[in-house]
């Protein structure tokens, strides 16, 4: 359907919609989402800025490529629900990912609208239809075609297992999801914090898998229990591993083991999972901390800086070697930090952590970087700044640079093959592993990725699995 | 849901308890553990599997009263059932023909050794235990292994069972009197753990300590369990729980245990405690 000129025109003045958000003082004191939603009002009108291109790019910039004119159509005609199951039919997981895609990288960075104007707010709408067709109490169940008597196991219930759960249970196959935590969702229960991504709304996705006939048991820890070998030779015709991020990196300075030094991995799973920030109410504890310091510049650091926030200390600051410019995390991110108060203390590298008597954490010695001649990563590299050391008062560091790979399907089977840092190897168009019949993708693939990307080997996976199962073709 | 079966007070504020878990009970091997969550609101307890029952799918555990989970924990009666069990966790005991192979258990420590001298008899070695705790009323599982050893050799600290003194004097006796010993295997509190490994370093015997750092998820995702051996960086869920205990830095290891006592104490203060029976409730 092409648009005439003028309508294009008329569509071009439309301006952005300003999503509300919780203000900064008072979200800081609590865990609240920040961005609080379209109205179907504002909706509306964001969906009659985009111009509905005859070739569109924003597609392509999708991992799953969602069909984003068409539901942005239906948006803009009020048919929120037709949007959400148009969005639905190829992402499992809208209201997730309309909070947490990096859009600004992926489908908004090709929009067209926004070689001239803002882009359109392709996340927030996706966002908005998937929460209204939930709230409206309106999800459907797609048709599940007759059983085709074949049984996928898939390890791990995360972003990537649970998109192949979806997608194969659409086409007929049974389905179960071994989760080694008490709760299935992965890294959007245990990492994304309760403000960025309510927990609640990640239930209610993996409550639909449920309802389609997904079968998830918790508290199974694969290799532990039964072995990749043992369900193949169970029934299971093929196996998908998303078993995720492994252990987390740390620097490997002096005092890196004080108590107050933590991972990112570790603090925000006590405050996300185990729900520490509720201490004690709930059981899990925490060490709340006065003067707070976290290593890294990804959205895990930015996640782990703005739980901090909230955990009412006095300050709290992301130590960067590199500078802002270089900052990986999403600028979303950045901003709302420092509209709640976060430091950022840059060109800034740790040398060693340094402990009081009983072993606790009170200070961490840095030191001055610049920034030298473009490495491999095409960015500057930091160079330490000779003499320049000092000393940051800090009783709780967290470490957010990154995670090894999770040692225990390798550890239990080892014909899988795996690269030098532990993480799985596939052919990347099929997510095929060494081990016929078994597919894996995410982040024991990758090494620390983002939801989407998951998602987007998890459908790969999920059509190679189908088509192994049903052609017997490896 | 875990029900437990059988609940038996072993000595003061210590008890066993056998849990419904059929896929754990097939697979577990010694040295393996658990990690429980008793309810919604409940944190993630590590512990020991002491022994499984095929035949009614069951796992033992034993544990002790010292804090908020642990007491709930001691409350609970057969037919509760608890939330959530995950495993078997951690590597299994490397268990071989050695010799003569010495299992040193310390209090507590004595239900995690009972499992590993059980299968270190199994693989044929002579096995010859020490097994302690601070008075002859909190001594554990005595009869148990003594039925598993070739040796048995008791201590209290007060004397009022046993050798008077620690386990590590019986052990240093035992390494005086020329015995030949192809293994250690010692499992208590850790300045107990460390004074076994102490008292075997100078003879270069290798000895196995298990370790019981403060988990989370205890399946190699968060990094809460990492301890130093032998100058690396290593993670207990994952990579132990057991370890040389000639080069684990265990001053390092009692310094993280102790990174909540003030949270652990508020904790417990939160628990409503009835007067007259005991009944800890959540408030």
């Amino acid at each position: 359907m092409e648009m005439d000129p003028k309508e294009i025109k008329e569509r071009m003045k439309i301006p952005k919609q300003v999503m509300p958000e919780q203000d900064p003082g008072e979200r800081v004191r609590n865990f609240y989402e920040v961005p609080l939603g379209f109205t179907p009002e504002q909706a509306m009108a964001e969906a009659k800025r985009c111009i509905q291109c005859k070739k569109p790019l924003c597609v392509g910039g999708c991992p799953v490529n969602i069909d984003i004119p068409w539901f942005i159509r239906l948006v803009g005609e009020g048919k929120f629900v037709e949007a959400a199951r148009k969005v639905k039919e190829t992402n499992g997981l809208p209201a997730v990912c309309g909070r947490v895609c990096p859009q600004e990288d992926q489908c908004e960075k090709v929009c067209v609208v926004g070689k001239k104007n803002e882009p359109v707010s392709i996340g927030r709408l996706e966002r908005f239809v998937a929460d209204y067709e939930r709230e409206h109490g309106e999800v459907a169940l797609p048709e599940i075609p007759r059983s085709t008597g074949k049984k996928v196991a898939v390890v791990g219930a995360g972003p990537a297992g649970l998109t192949v759960a979806g997608d194969l249970v659409k086409k007929g196959h049974k389905v179960t999801v071994f989760e080694a935590l008490h709760v299935a969702g992965g890294v959007l229960m245990y990492g994304i914090p309760e403000f960025r991504l309510p927990k609640k709304i990640v239930q209610s996705e993996v409550e639909y898998l449920r309802r389609m006939g997904v079968e998830i048991v918790m508290n199974a820890v694969v290799g532990k229990l039964d072995t990749i070998d043992e369900l193949l030779s169970n029934g299971y015709g093929a196996v998908f591993v998303g078993s995720g991020a492994g252990l987390p990196n740390f620097m490997n300075i002096p005092g890196e083991n004080l108590a107050g030094v933590y991972s990112a991995n570790e603090y925000l799973t006590r405050v996300n999972l185990m729900k520490a920030y509720m201490f004690p109410e709930y059981d899990t504890p925490i060490i709340r901390g006065r003067k707070i310091a976290v290593f890294g510049g990804g959205n895990t650091a930015m996640d782990a800086a703005r739980t901090a926030l909230r955990l009412c200390p006095e300050e709290v600051s992301i130590v960067y070697r590199r500078s802002m410019e270089e900052l990986p995390a999403r600028k979303e991110e950045i901003h709302h930090g420092e509209q709640e108060g976060l430091k950022f203390q840059l060109l800034t590298n740790p040398k060693r952590f340094i402990g009081d008597e009983e072993g606790r954490l009170k200070a961490v010695e840095c030191v001055k970087m610049e920034l030298g001649a473009p490495d491999e990563s095409g960015r500057r590299r930091p160079v330490e700044m000779k003499g320049s050391e000092f000393t940051i008062e800090c009783d709780v560091a967290i470490v957010a640079i990154g995670n090894g790979a999770n040692p225990l399907i390798p550890q239990t089977t080892p014909d899988i093959k795996v690269n030098k840092w532990g993480n799985i190897t596939v052919d990347p168009d099929t997510g095929r592993t060494s081990k016929q019949g078994v597919f894996s993708g995410g982040d024991i693939v990758r090494g620390g990725a983002t939801v989407i990307l998951a998602m987007g080997d998890g459908r790969k996976a999920a059509d190679s699995i189908h088509e192994y199962l049903t052609t017997g073709n490896w | 849901m875990f029900e437990i079966t059988e609940k038996i007070e072993l000595a003061h504020t210590v008890y066993q308890y056998k849990i419904k878990a059929p896929l754990i009970a097939r697979k577990r091997k010694a040295g393996q553990f658990v990690v429980l969550r008793l309810n919604e609101m409940g944190e993630r307890v590590p512990l020991t599997i002491v022994d499984s029952d095929n035949a009614d799918g069951t796992i033992t555990i034993i544990m002790q009263e010292v804090g908020k989970s642990t007491a709930m924990l001691g409350n609970m009666v057969p037919g509760d059932n608890i939330l959530d069990v995950v495993g078997p966790l951690g590597k299994p005991t490397h268990i071989e023909n050695f010799g003569t192979v010495v299992c040193v258990g310390g209090g507590i420590g004595t239900a995690p050794v009972y499992p590993i001298a059980k299968a270190m008899k199994e693989a044929g070695n002579k096995v010859v235990s020490i097994i302690g705790a601070r008075n002859k009323s909190l001594l554990i599982l005595e009869k148990e292994m003594r039925a598993v050893s070739d040796d048995l050799r008791v201590t209290t600290d007060d004397g009022s069972y046993g050798h008077h003194g620690f386990v590590t004097q019986v052990l240093q006796n035992l390494i005086d009197e020329g015995m030949k010993i192809g293994c250690v295997v010692g499992i208590g509190p850790v300045p107990m753990m460390r004074a076994v490994s102490n008292t075997t370093k100078p003879y270069s015997i290798p000895t196995v300590v298990s370790l019981n750092p403060i988990m989370v998820d205890g399946t190699g995702m968060c990094g809460a369990c990492r301890v130093t051996v032998s100058g690396k960086t290593q993670f207990v869920c994952v990579d132990g729980p057991e370890f040389d205990g000639h080069g684990v830095d265990f001053g390092e290891l009692i310094l993280r245990n102790r990174s909540y006592l003030k949270e652990e104490k508020a904790a417990m203060e939160e628990l409503t405690y009835h007067e007259g029976g005991k009944c800890y409730e959540r408030k």
